[in-house]
């Protein structure tokens, strides 16, 4: 699995991202008051890349997602911006918005049977985004269909075309989600935990098909999940979120080798992996829960549950930068921490991972 | 954005559901409006012997038909010279009766019913039939039938209307535990060894009783004008006991020169039921789970 | 399937003999042979549709099987009602997935985790009720004034320790945990996985864990067994398993299962069964597996592998030999690859 990790070192400063978020920020007002689900989110997202936002659940990384193109309910305020290729997502009239979604930004979810009509075959829904977007005859949108389905790797297309979405196996309505996103080119695909669902041995498919649109199509993937591992198989990029803000952001291969934050490290020594047994190794345990904040205070959120805080993580929230006194990172690398964990890459000063 | 200066953050708590509940309901006008009607309604009833400034069957020959307003009459008096205010105070009294004793009836067969029909499959099959059997029943021509048999009387309407609402209820009910029947819990206590019996008392019944509110309380109005139409049809309350229905009964004979003598009991009738029926549907929207609608 | 008849029959804390389990023409189980001794954890894994649920559901007689012998400590309670089976003193529990829907919402939870006490024959007075159902709370790193609050006042992971020591407090010999960790975050499943080891340890209790974690099987279990639509295809000690996987599904699973590792995981191969699973309404002839194994031939087709031994454990497959040699998918050129 060659991935193009290495010509995504510093690309971000190079080439202008096909996304730029700033100080994105949602607060819902519910009938027991305010929550501040995303507090100050910066994330840039280059072409081709494919970034993933990782954190357990209440970290506001769905939020973050659903708040780019306006999918949040009305009781959302949302605040900050979205540049999608320069055109401002937030805030943004309807109209603006509704051209965006399905050309420019397209999404796929968990459940892909609850986005698909039960009583339409899945070309003829592949068919209408196209006919819909694209003006192109129902004919035309046929066959533009077969060919979607053979991009994410549906096997016998003609066939499963006139398929109805209960004939197909969860993997494949996935795919076929895959396909309606697609269907149009847009230039930023967002998945929030598309294989969540997913047995294990399909979900590596799926990922395939994704990194497959990255290298075939161009497409920029905003990757959601909760999942260590996946983001492993999948990101160049990873941004770290806890209780609605960004606390860490690193190329993948630096974030696992040397994570700065405690609560990056503490998710991955969490994480059973191949060759621990509860005879000799132990898991270590995140004490505490996540927070569910009506405000942001001005103090690191997560000081509570960490071993390293001190006096000053509650006094003080800790901004997002690479440029820290204790440990020296790469200018990529940046983390919301007064006490990063420490032991960087050897090589930091424009040295590669 | 960052603002207080605290050191720890103001969490955001989940309120116990009861309380979420009562938040809603004090939220909405329209509950607050119908639970006062309610309220007042229960107290009038509870104290009309007290609050009825006449006695109901007291005529007063001198002063029939007088109109609302007239001097000790507020709402004016009948045929007979009976006070109406007094006549619907303590026919409201015996409407509410009725629908109480009528709900109150049906719960009590159909909850049961509705549990074991939900809850045993063999159960099921005989006891839905039955409920297919008193839905096609005709409601009316089953209150004519107990009046002949038993002669007419508030609580043989009570009986009538109550037997009319069960398959409401055991609809609701058996719909409710085969819900509840799939959820782990249950499974967990099965498998502890608990005997349907313990399962249906101690898990499912409390866990359907917002279902169980919901429904009481939209029954009640229709037990309410089930009464008022026995009534009026003379199967139900006798005269010269008020009843709102026997009212409209009598007032239609001189509904030109009385009016207020059939319009004020109707009217009540429809607060009333409006009240339960509007109570009934905010308490289903303050239960539901999927939160208020914004 | 071979019986057991080197362990006294008393070690053996649950047996399954052919088990079998219809659903009308639905074929969830169809014959799954497996032994837990005393004390040890056995994975039973499969993903979706392979029928491990139903398997534990029917040892806890939830589900009545359609055919085959379960045997709880030695005694058969096949066809056993839960009373009976109470009455014989052969303890078994089970723990769920969803800590949302496992616990009865209206209940307080020292009453939820004290039930089974008041459920079970003897009589036990409130006091030695509560003084067990603190104890067992402590237990499961759970203060005594838990037992005042209701479900919803807390978190998945305390609900999921809520759920462990109600399953615990009757003492059972058998632990079943049917995807205990699978709805809870990550920090959290860390939490939950470390109390059943240490639990398991102390008290000793056999546990069937059932879940499509390969990654908390490695951690928790001594001994794997692993399911595909309705039937085992490999049985063996976690470490052979793991290290040398016999089956081409199990080694399809071993690979599918991403690490938390990034140039690790990009230095391995995947093997990409393809997304046409089959249903177990009408599943594929011979082996199951044969319409998406990479090395499947026409034997596969028309042939029901056996479950035969392979020195450490027992494979299901035609192209394993009985000193458990075999392909690796691994090294193959999966198919269905879009590369």
């Amino acid at each position: 699995m060659t991935s193009p990790t290495q010509t995504h070192l510093g690309a971000p400063q190079d080439v202008a991202p096909v996304l730029d978020v700033r100080g994105l920020s949602v607060t819902f007002t519910t009938e027991s008051g305010t929550v501040s689900a995303v507090d100050n989110v910066d994330l840039t997202l280059a072409p081709g890349e494919i970034v993933g936002i990782v954190g357990e659940s209440g970290c506001g990384k769905s939020v973050t997602a659903m708040s780019l193109a306006g999918l949040l309910p009305r009781s959302a305020r949302v605040s900050g911006s979205a540049r999608l290729q320069g055109t401002e997502l937030i805030g943004a009239p309807e109209s603006v918005l509704r051209a965006a979604r399905g050309q420019s930004i397209a999404y796929i979810f968990q459940e892909p049977m609850s986005s698909l009509n039960p009583v339409l075959t899945v070309g003829r829904q592949v068919g209408e985004v196209l006919q819909v977007h694209e003006g192109l005859s129902r004919k035309q949108a046929r066959a533009r269909a077969v060919e979607l389905l053979t991009l994410v790797g549906i096997p016998s297309p003609l066939q499963r075309v006139d398929n109805y979405p209960h004939q197909l196996s969860g993997g494949m309505r996935q795919r076929v989600m895959i396909a309606m996103a697609v269907a149009c080119g847009p230039t930023v695909l967002v998945a929030d935990e598309p294989t969540t669902a997913l047995d294990v041995t399909v979900q590596a498919g799926i990922l395939d098909v994704l990194r497959e649109l990255r290298d075939r199509l161009g497409t920029s993937i905003l990757f959601i999940t909760h999942d260590l591992g996946v983001i492993a198989d999948v990101a160049d990029r990873v941004v770290v979120m806890y209780a609605g803000r960004v606390v860490e952001r690193a190329p993948v291969d630096e974030l696992f080798a040397h994570p700065q934050h405690h609560y990056t490290a503490g998710l991955l020594v969490a994480t059973p992996t191949p060759g621990r047994h509860a005879g000799t190794d132990r898991l270590q345990e995140i004490p505490g829960l996540v927070p569910v904040l009506s405000t942001q205070p001005d103090a690191c959120t997560f000081a509570e549950r960490c071993s390293a805080a001190d006096a000053q993580c509650l006094g003080s929230a800790p901004a997002l930068s690479s440029d820290h006194d204790v440990v020296a990172l790469r200018p990529d690398h940046l983390v919301a921490c007064w006490y990063p964990c420490g032991n960087p890459s050897a090589q930091h000063q424009g040295g590669r991972a | 954005m960052t603002t207080t200066a605290a050191p720890t953050a103001k969490l955001h708590h989940e309120a116990s559901r009861q309380a979420r509940v009562i938040r809603r309901l004090r939220r909405n006008p329209l509950a607050v409006i119908s639970f006062s009607v309610l309220v007042l309604a229960t107290f009038v009833a509870v104290l009309a012997p007290w609050l009825a400034p006449y006695a109901p069957e007291q005529t007063d020959f001198a002063n029939t038909f007088s109109p609302p307003g007239t001097a000790g009459h507020l709402l004016g008096t009948d045929d007979l010279g009976r006070d109406v205010l007094s006549r619907i105070i303590l026919g409201s009294r015996a409407s509410l009766e009725v629908g109480m004793l009528a709900v109150a009836t049906a719960l009590l067969i159909g909850v049961p019913l509705g549990l074991a029909s939900g809850y045993v499959r063999s159960f099921d099959t005989v006891i839905s039939r039955f409920t297919d059997l008193l839905l096609s029943f005709p409601f009316l021509i089953l209150a004519v039938g107990l009046a002949a048999i038993r002669g007419a009387s508030l609580g043989n309407a009570a009986v009538a209307i109550g037997i009319a609402q069960i398959p409401g209820i055991i609809r609701v009910v058996r719909s409710d535990t085969l819900r509840l029947k799939s959820l782990d819990f249950v499974a967990a206590a099965v498998v502890d060894g608990a005997s349907d019996l313990w399962v249906l008392t101690r898990h499912i019944l409390p866990n359907a009783t917002s279902v169980v509110l919901v429904q009481a309380t939209v029954a009640i109005p229709s037990a309410i004008l089930g009464e008022a139409v026995l009534s009026f049809l003379g199967l139900g309350i006798q005269p010269p006991a008020p009843s709102l229905g026997t009212m409209l009964a009598t007032a239609q004979q001189f509904a030109a020169r009385a009016p207020w003598a059939a319009v004020l009991p109707g009217v009540t009738i429809m607060v009333l039921a409006l009240a339960f029926n509007v109570f009934g549907d905010s308490l289903r929207d303050a239960l539901d789970p999927k939160g208020s609608r914004e | 399937m071979k019986p057991d008849t080197d362990v006294a029959l008393e070690e053996v804390a649950l047996e399954l003999e052919d088990l079998v389990m219809h659903f009308g023409s639905v074929r969830a189980v169809d014959g799954v042979s497996l032994s837990i001794r005393k004390g040890q954890v056995t994975a039973l894994v499969g993903e979706s549709g392979s029928g491990k649920s139903t398997v534990g559901r029917c040892i806890v007689r939830l589900l009545e099987p359609t055919a085959g012998v379960v045997r709880i400590g030695g005694v058969d309670v096949t066809h056993l009602s839960r009373r009976q089976m109470r009455r014989h003193g052969k303890e078994v529990s089970i723990v769920f997935q969803d800590p949302a829907g496992s616990l009865d919402p209206r209940m307080l939870v020292g009453d939820v985790v004290g039930e089974p006490l008041r459920l079970q024959a003897g009589r036990i007075s409130r006091r030695d009720r509560e003084e067990r159902i603190n104890e067992e709370l402590g237990r499961v790193g759970l203060r005594a004034e838990v037992a005042r609050r209701y479900p919803h006042e807390l978190s998945g992971g305390q609900r999921q320790r809520v759920s462990i020591a109600r399953a615990l407090i009757s003492s059972p010999s058998l632990l079943i945990a049917d995807e205990p960790t699978s709805a809870l975050d990550v920090s959290v499943q860390a939490s939950v996985l470390n109390l059943l080891a240490d639990l398991q340890r102390d008290i000793g209790f056999a546990c069937l864990f059932i879940t499509h974690d390969l990654s908390a099987v490695e951690y928790l279990a001594d001994d794997v067994a692993v399911m595909y639509l309705g039937q085992l295809v490999e049985k063996g000690s976690r470490e052979r398993v793991f290290a040398r996987p016999a089956h081409p599904y199990t080694q399809a699973l071993l690979a599918a299962a991403p690490v938390a590792d990034p140039p690790r995981q990009r230095a391995r191969k995947a093997v990409l069964l393809g997304d046409d699973l089959p249903s177990a309404l009408d599943p594929p002839s011979g082996c199951r597996f044969h319409t998406r194994c990479p090395l499947a031939f026409d034997r596969c087709t028309a042939e029901v592998p056996q479950l035969l031994g392979i020195g450490d454990g027992d494979a299901a497959c035609h192209l394993v030999g009985p000193d458990g040699a075999g392909p690796d998918v691994r090294q193959t050129n999966s198919a269905g690859s879009l590369r």
